[in-house]
């Protein structure tokens, strides 16, 4: 039986927008951005759960929800069994060493003036107080060697400008590394490094999974590189998560239209390749008043008129597969003799 | 005789620094034909970008261009003065450049924007006259005429882009020189922009200049593709033969690493060791110290650019003496 280290309910996240003073006093009705609105999945112990969309889709936000940066609108994250949303502040600190966070950016991660080993130091600082400042040093030095910085001497007395791009991010991971997480929530972490470096990272992620047991969410927007670390994806559109399964059977036989238009649009680098499918109509809708029923309908190639733009789909299975669930009218539930395509 | 739009012969560019100068772009030869779509790809640092702007004869101090000779269309640019070059850039040459955001005015709408660069290079039109251009351009490029009342932080970014396009159409340039134009737009208003691209090369002649990072969005668009490292032309060549048999080690382990969306494809190339410094490259081929096969002359000698099957042609010691007749 896989255990389950994150699971998220129902999470919604509204952001308020801001209103003007005259609208404040006459009443006019708060809007909201949906940047979340009513996702469910669980993320097992030991996997690469993706979480791929475009910009806007709010999977960045479910990444701060399940980190519990940000506190959800409704529903709930639980980690390792614990509900985070009825946690003090105080008891999340003591729980935050279990979880760390590597974004895309790692020069803006790093503080500009502190050496790399006393980035790396400075969580230990936080969530271990009683080690001594030799225990602390030397656990920098073999997070260094870690993630393949050596010789780690030379690399902890550097700061983050003297080192490239490539080798911030490995500093990025290493201050992670170094409280000993189970999770860790990884958005974007490889789209500003060059493709030959890219490989390289991809590697490092997967070589510290296997040394620490680690978890990892990967967030990104470029599916030919989740191929690469992930075994099970979820594809969030509009706020809402529309298909989601082992990795296989999503790229493979992916069923909803927007999965299928997204992966049709990945360029191909081989010349010989080049897309011919038609892409979907329009671009994502504003996510204050997104569009009724199925939130994709307006641009979908397959909507029917009176089903999709009235009712809301709920993920449910593909087949007879219980873990591959699409939340498609046309695909699967009672109306799915309508597809056109079918 | 095979119809160049641009000829760039033995450009250097090199950048002052307190410790010496960068040398961005190093000898470097190439010519861009007339109604092509040329795909300028390498890493970052290797040169790429200062390429582009060198040949609109856009770099600024500490910048300079060393040597070299701009052919456009038959003119020697490096001998026009620059309010000669003014008028060919913006004009005869467009530019698009990954941010639109940086590039559009953020007070000015879409409309002022056109009908501010078509008066600005045809003085003679009128207000009218360009607004009228203005609108038929942008319906063309999938923008409703309404739009051309918004600012730019009113339209989306692949919208933004088209309006970028849509300045450099407006004057009805020859070449469009692309940098990294879809870098900050979403897979699918990428692929929606490459479709656009590819119908405007078709409707307008252009010829197109694309500099990316990324080796998908070459090998969807382009008809020919260079491939730089460290400042120099490592590949040059027909788009199907380079990806199908690259011959520089480089373009090799470049064209390796990319991830490709293909369940079945294999695992990816991990290249060691990272690009060189510019201020001190390596003696002989700048790639010697991370190829895979190198020799004992590719630390003493710079290879030359040749071509080595019809169509393509590398710098690399290991096709010495290989080489098509005459090439």
């Amino acid at each position: 039986m896989v255990e389950n280290l994150v699971e998220v309910v129902g999470v919604k996240k509204w952001f308020p927008v801001a209103q003007g003073f005259i609208a404040g006093l006459t009443g006019a009705p708060k809007e909201y951005v949906r940047a979340v609105d009513g996702v469910t999945f669980e993320i097992r112990k030991g996997e690469v759960f993706g979480l791929a969309g475009e910009s806007g889709s709010g999977k960045s936000t479910v990444g701060r929800l399940v980190l519990r940066l940000l506190d959800p609108t409704d529903g709930s994250v639980v980690f390792d069994g614990v509900d985070l949303v009825s946690l003090s502040h105080e008891e999340m600190r003591t729980l935050r060493h279990r979880m760390q966070v590597v974004f895309q950016d790692p020069l803006a991660s790093l503080n500009p003036r502190m050496t790399i080993g006393q980035a790396i130091e400075h969580p230990l600082k936080i969530h271990m107080p009683q080690l001594s400042a030799e225990d602390r040093h030397a656990r920098a030095l073999e997070m260094l060697d870690q993630v393949g910085l050596a010789p780690p001497e030379f690399f902890f007395a550097k700061y983050p400008h003297q080192i490239s791009g490539g080798q911030r991010q490995r500093v990025v991971f290493a201050r992670g590394m170094i409280t000993a997480p189970d999770l860790i929530v990884a958005d974007e972490p490889i789209a500003m490094a060059d493709v030959s470096v890219r490989a390289l990272l991809l590697d490092l992620m997967m070589e510290l999974k296997d040394e620490f047991d680690l978890t990892y969410l990967f967030i990104t927007h470029d599916l030919a590189t989740a191929k690469y670390v992930c075994n099970r994806i979820a594809v969030m559109y509009l706020g809402k998560i529309v298909e989601i399964g082992p990795l296989e059977a999503v790229y493979t036989n992916a069923q909803h239209p927007y999965t299928r238009a997204l992966l049709d649009a990945v360029p191909v680098p081989d010349p010989k390749h080049r897309r011919t499918e038609p892409l979907p109509a329009g671009e994502i809708p504003n996510p204050i008043n997104p569009p009724p029923g199925c939130n994709f309908h307006p641009r979908c190639p397959i909507a029917q008129a009176g089903i999709c733009d009235g009712i809301e789909p709920i993920l449910l299975p593909v087949g007879g597969d219980p873990e591959h669930l699409v939340s498609c009218h046309l695909r699967t539930g009672e109306y799915q003799d309508l597809d056109p395509f079918k | 005789m095979e119809d160049f739009l641009y000829s760039v012969r033995g450009l250097n560019v090199r950048y002052a620094t307190r410790s010496g100068d960068v040398h961005a772009v190093e000898d470097v030869s190439l010519d861009i034909r007339r109604g092509e779509i040329l795909g300028l790809v390498g890493e970052s640092g290797c040169g790429k970008s200062t390429f582009g702007k060198a040949i609109m004869r856009m770099i600024r101090t500490p910048g300079r261009i060393e040597s070299g000779e701009l052919w456009f269309d038959g003119a020697d640019l490096m001998t026009y003065s620059g309010r000669q070059m003014q008028s060919v850039r913006g004009g005869e040459i467009g530019m698009v450049f990954q941010d639109p955001m940086t590039s559009l005015n953020p007070v000015q709408r879409v409309a002022e924007h056109l009908t501010e660069t078509i008066r600005t290079h045809e003085p003679k039109v009128s207000e009218l006259a360009a607004m009228a251009r203005a609108e038929e351009l942008v319906e063309k490029l999938g923008i409703r005429r309404e739009r051309l009342d918004d600012y730019p932080h009113q339209l989306s970014g692949g919208m933004r882009q088209r309006v970028m396009i849509s300045l450099a159409l407006a004057l009805r340039a020859k070449l469009v020189i692309a940098d990294e134009p879809t870098t900050s737009l979403d897979v699918i208003v990428e692929a929606k922009f490459l479709d656009l691209l590819r119908e405007l090369r078709d409707e307008f002649d252009l010829t197109i200049l694309m500099i990316t990072h990324n080796i998908g969005v070459v090998a969807e668009v382009a008809d020919r593709v260079a491939v730089m490292y460290a400042g120099r032309m490592a590949e040059i060549g027909d788009v199907y033969g380079v990806f199908a048999e690259p011959k520089h080690p480089y373009t090799v382990g470049l064209l390796n690493s990319v991830p490709n969306i293909d369940l079945d494809e294999h695992d990816l190339y991990k290249m060691e060791g990272a690009p060189p410094n510019l201020l001190s490259p390596p003696s002989g081929c700048p790639f010697h110290p991370r190829c895979p096969k190198a020799m004992d002359i590719c630390a003493a000698e710079v290879p030359v650019l040749h071509e080595v099957v019809p169509g393509q042609a590398t710098a690399c010691w290991l096709y010495d003496g290989v080489g098509v007749a005459g090439g």
